[in-house]
């Protein structure tokens, strides 16, 4: 099995129709609301009974075909982003399809091929392609089944699959390719096709080496940065020094006489160089730079003063939640407030794409979330029919989020048509992807709680400040070639929605029993530093706010913060996995040496996927400010765990990434410019500050549906964190991230 | 012209000698290993060994490196024959997206190389100029540790033509 999702590479290879692989499917479905994310009504889907992505796109054959030589290909409108999707789908199919894993091929995200399964995003990778492809693998089994049972005149029942075979009595065996006639997969999903029972699983929730391993640590072609087309040339786009800047002034004919430039485009405030080589494109990209002289405004908020910014440019305010009566008295009231700063995804190999335009047809190669809505804003701003432009998702560096795929998706293609015939190559330096990512948005949280004399909280306010948490395309405006360009498209207004899954508001909903609530979203539309997804998009800074709130309520009614948690909890696998995570930890509420401390937080991500908690242990080094996070245990229900080894790899990843989130990140502007343009002006963990340990315990239960699960540490770290640092020295920090400087001011030192 | 040692073998490369390695490495010779990260020193995505030292390729001209022995991630083995510090991010899972993955093992093999017994808090020392954003870091400590001990018995048997 070859790791690399290149498809076919030759000048033909990969243009469009070509091959004999795929048939064309009859569906067009609509384009996917998910998450929350994305504005406007959510499309109701078409088929309301057929289990994940099948309501969407229900044809079997969109989804599972089958050769003639008895290969099978799998189709999943989800793409890798380094989450194991490729290992962890083929699993799913396999075991319904009783092959091994390894006998299917597996075409992730792509416009000419797979169907539209909107983005990756929201840890839904595995609830909803995972599910559709599981259920669409059953139903093709048993067709294959009653096809065999025609063709042997055996009663199905007589007859089982194995290992891409039909099997019956006396040695009777057909292969899956003898079996498959024209168009015989070509029938709708049906929703009542039975699945395998949990004690009959070979594949499901058993380790199984991630297939795209071997290739990334040897030198193989892994990511859309190693494509190397034929006749290929390098790009790079020169920005603007700040968002609303406009260019005054440029002399780019001495930049064209460089050597190995080929063109220097230029559209409006969108400027590119391209040149035969890499290294030519990057010190014309740097003439150019010199060469153009911008007029900018002074257009940020004062980041002194977020807090004033946020409350006087929020313009609505939507109900989360209201429960219970209003103004509750009890025996104690507290409150409190909470800011997250802007936060970067911060991609280690920064976004690039390829494009090429050819007879009239655009095809990009992208690391985008969403090969669909991509392709949409893309035909749009060169003004394209859809249909001839195609998407092709190849992986990049871990995004978390909406990063800079989609812009540099946009630039290559920009920059393709004024090359008809090359593959256009883009990658963005360091700097450009620091300053031009969509950022996390900057939040701010207030909280107000009353406990009763037997310490039950009975009444819970909380307000929380955002923008919104998307911004994907959305339509030209939302990208950044399509913002410059001379056509300058608008960018996308952004109005509150309240949804079940949320948004700003995911997980702003406690999900501890508190008979009397007030949840609300003061919306901010306007959007002066670029914003959009981030992993957990509001979880993180909502979860973090909640949880800190709840230890400084447990402490007023002089009760274990764990005890506490519990007291207010009835859902039974939320107080396994804090039972589980106390157990493993070995918590106490025993005094702590001098500058340790230990925390502890909980949550179900969106309310809707995974559980987990979560307990810290930590040293404060109080001269220095300098925290040093010692022993974490985490334990995570996420349903039935397909493949248990990604799901501790990609929670121990989330711990980690929120610890830096949390220790250290934060975007700095004045008032005209981000400032935060690399490493050292915007620090991430390093080695020295990783843990001496993570212990992730997954509580799996079989045979119940599949709860992502990516996303669900973000904001339960966030929590343990503040709540050890309280626990350590007494003190609390309100404001992300725990710098040293600000441990230090907290500490007084 | 110049000549270039990169995994033992001689290349002869066309390009400005102020070129950084990196964009040799990837362009030139199409080699995939090394990955452009910052291209300022600050994440180590695109170590590679030089004289058996761990460096930033995307910051040292070719001119630098003519009559030195460059090492690569694909200089270690390959994907049918990997190398033990290969076999050992493997068997550990030690990737996410992997994109800054070569780079660590490239400086875990510098490492190694020089100091077979490295400790487990020298390793993690080692390792702090490189930076992953998936947040792999226990794994990588875990494969780096397996690499040690799979080094230490590939070495034992003295004739292993030089391999890892
Ligand atoms: S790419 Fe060389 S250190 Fe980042
Ligand atoms: S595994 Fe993705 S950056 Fe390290």
């Amino acid at each position: 099995m070859n790791a690399s999702n290149f498809p076919a590479f030759s000048r033909r290879g990969f243009l469009f129709g070509s091959g004999a692989l795929v048939v064309s499917f009859s569906i067009v479905p609509h384009v996917l609301a998910q998450e929350g994310e994305v504005q406007g009504a959510t499309p109701a889907p078409a088929e309301p009974d057929l289990p994940g992505s099948l309501g969407d796109t229900p044809s079997l054959d969109a989804w599972i075909r089958i050769e003639a030589d008895g290969g099978i290909t799998v189709f999943t409108g989800k793409a890798e982003l380094g989450q194991g999707t490729k290992t962890s789908l083929r699993q799913i199919a396999a075991e319904e399809l009783e092959v091994e894993p390894a006998a299917i091929n597996l075409i992730t995200a792509d416009t000419a091929l797979t169907p539209n399964e909107g983005y990756t995003a929201g840890s839904q990778t595995i609830q909803n392609s995972g599910t559709a492809i599981r259920y669409a693998a059953a139903q093709v089994r048993q067709i294959l089944l009653g096809q065999a049972s025609e063709r042997l005149g055996v009663p199905a029942e007589q007859l089982r699959a194995e290992g891409g075979r039909v099997l019956g009595p006396g040695g009777a065996s057909l292969g899956y390719g003898e079996l498959v006639a024209e168009n015989l997969l070509h029938v709708n999903a049906d929703p009542a096709t039975v699945l395998k029972a949990p004690d009959t699983y070979r594949v499901i929730g058993k380790p199984f080496a991630r297939v795209d391993i071997p290739a990334k640590v040897t030198g193989g072609e892994a990511y859309v940065q190693d494509m190397r087309l034929p006749d290929m040339v390098h790009a790079r786009v020169v920005r603007p020094p700040s968002y609303t800047a406009s260019l005054a002034e440029l002399d780019e004919q001495s930049i064209e006489a460089m050597p190995g430039v080929l063109a220097v485009v230029r559209d409006g405030d969108f400027l590119a160089v391209v040149a035969e080589q890499e290294f030519q494109a990057v010190q014309a990209m740097r003439a150019l730079a010199a060469a153009a002289r911008w007029e900018e405004r002074a257009a940020l908020p004062d980041q002194q003063q977020l807090a004033s910014f946020y409350e006087s440019s929020a313009t609505e305010v939507g109900s989360v939640s209201s429960v219970g009566g209003e103004a509750i008295s009890g025996a104690k009231t507290i409150e409190a407030q909470f800011m997250r700063p802007y936060q970067m995804h911060g991609s280690i190999g920064p976004s690039a794409a390829v494009a090429m335009l050819e007879d009239d047809r655009m095809t990009i190669w992208t690391h985008t979330q969403g090969v669909y809505p991509d392709r949409g804003a893309i035909a749009q701003m060169l003004a394209m029919p859809a249909e001839n432009v195609r998407c092709i998702h190849v992986e990049g560096s871990g995004c978390y989020g909406h990063n800079g795929a989609d812009d540099a998706a946009a630039d290559a293609a920009l920059i393709a048509r004024a090359l008809p015939g090359r593959p256009v190559r883009v990658q963005w330096m360091r700097e450009q992807e620091h300053l031009w990512e969509p950022y996390g948005p900057g939040m701010m949280m207030r909280t107000r709680a009353t406990l009763d004399a037997g310490g039950k909280i009975v009444d819970w306010h909380y307000d929380l400040w955002s923008n919104t948490h998307s911004t994907r395309p959305g339509s030209a405006g939302s990208l950044i070639a399509g913002r410059l360009m001379g056509r300058h498209f608008p960018q996308d207004s952004a109005t509150l929605r309240i949804s079940p899954l949320g948004n700003g508001d995911r997980n702003a909903i406690p999900l501890y029993e508190i008979p009397n609530q007030r949840i609300n979203w003061h919306f901010i539309p306007d959007m002066p530093v670029r914003v959009s997804a981030l992993r957990g998009l509001g979880a993180y800074a909502n979860v973090y706010s909640i949880e800190s709130f709840m230890d400084e309520l447990a402490l007023e009614a002089g009760a274990d913060p764990v005890e506490f948690r519990l007291r207010h909890m009835t859902d039974p696998r939320a107080r396994k996995v804090m039972e589980v995570t106390a157990d493993e930890f070995g918590w106490s509420s025993d005094p702590m040496p001098e500058r340790r401390g230990r925390g502890f937080a909980f949550a179900k991500y969106k309310n809707h996927a995974a559980y987990l908690a979560i307990a810290i242990e930590m040293e404060v080094d109080a001269d220095t400010g300098l925290l040093r996070v010692s022993h974490v245990v985490s334990a995570v229900d996420c349903g039935e765990a397909v493949a248990p080894d990604s799901i501790i790899n990609q929670t121990e990843g989330g711990i980690l990434q929120s610890l830096s989130w949390t220790l250290y990140e934060a975007v700095h502007f004045n008032d005209t410019r981000v400032t935060s343009s690399d490493w050292s002006a915007y620090p991430i963990l390093r080695f020295s500050a990783v843990p001496d340990s993570i212990d992730v315990h997954v509580v799996d239960n079989p045979g119940t549906p599949y709860l992502g699960v990516a996303e669900a540490a973000q904001g339960p770290t966030a929590g343990a964190l503040a709540n050890a640092f309280r626990n350590a020295t007494g003190k609390r920090i309100y404001d992300l991230p725990y710098t040293r400087e600000r441990v230090r001011a907290t500490l007084g030192v | 012209m110049m000549k270039l040692d990169i995994n033992g073998a001689i290349h002869e490369v066309e390009a400005d000698p102020s070129t950084p390695l990196l964009y040799v490495l990837r362009n030139d010779l199409e080699m995939n290993g090394a990955k452009f990260g910052c291209g300022l020193g600050q994440c180590g995505a695109c170590t590679v060994m030089v004289d058996g030292k761990a460096v930033f390729s995307c910051l040292v001209p070719i001119m630098l490196v003519e009559g030195r022995k460059v090492k690569t991630v694909e200089g270690l083995g390959t994907i049918d024959d990997p190398a033990p510090m290969q076999i050992a991010f493997i068997e550990e899972q030690a990737a996410q997206c992997g994109y800054c993955i070569p780079g660590m093992m490239m400086r875990a093999q510098a490492l190694l190389e020089s100091r077979p017994d490295a400790s487990d808090a020298e390793i993690r020392t080692a390792l702090e100029p490189n930076l992953c954003r998936c947040g792999t870091h226990m794994r990588i400590l875990r494969a780096v540790q397996r690499a040690r001990e799979l080094m230490k018995t590939a070495a034992a048997p003295a004739a292993n033509g030089g391999k890892a």
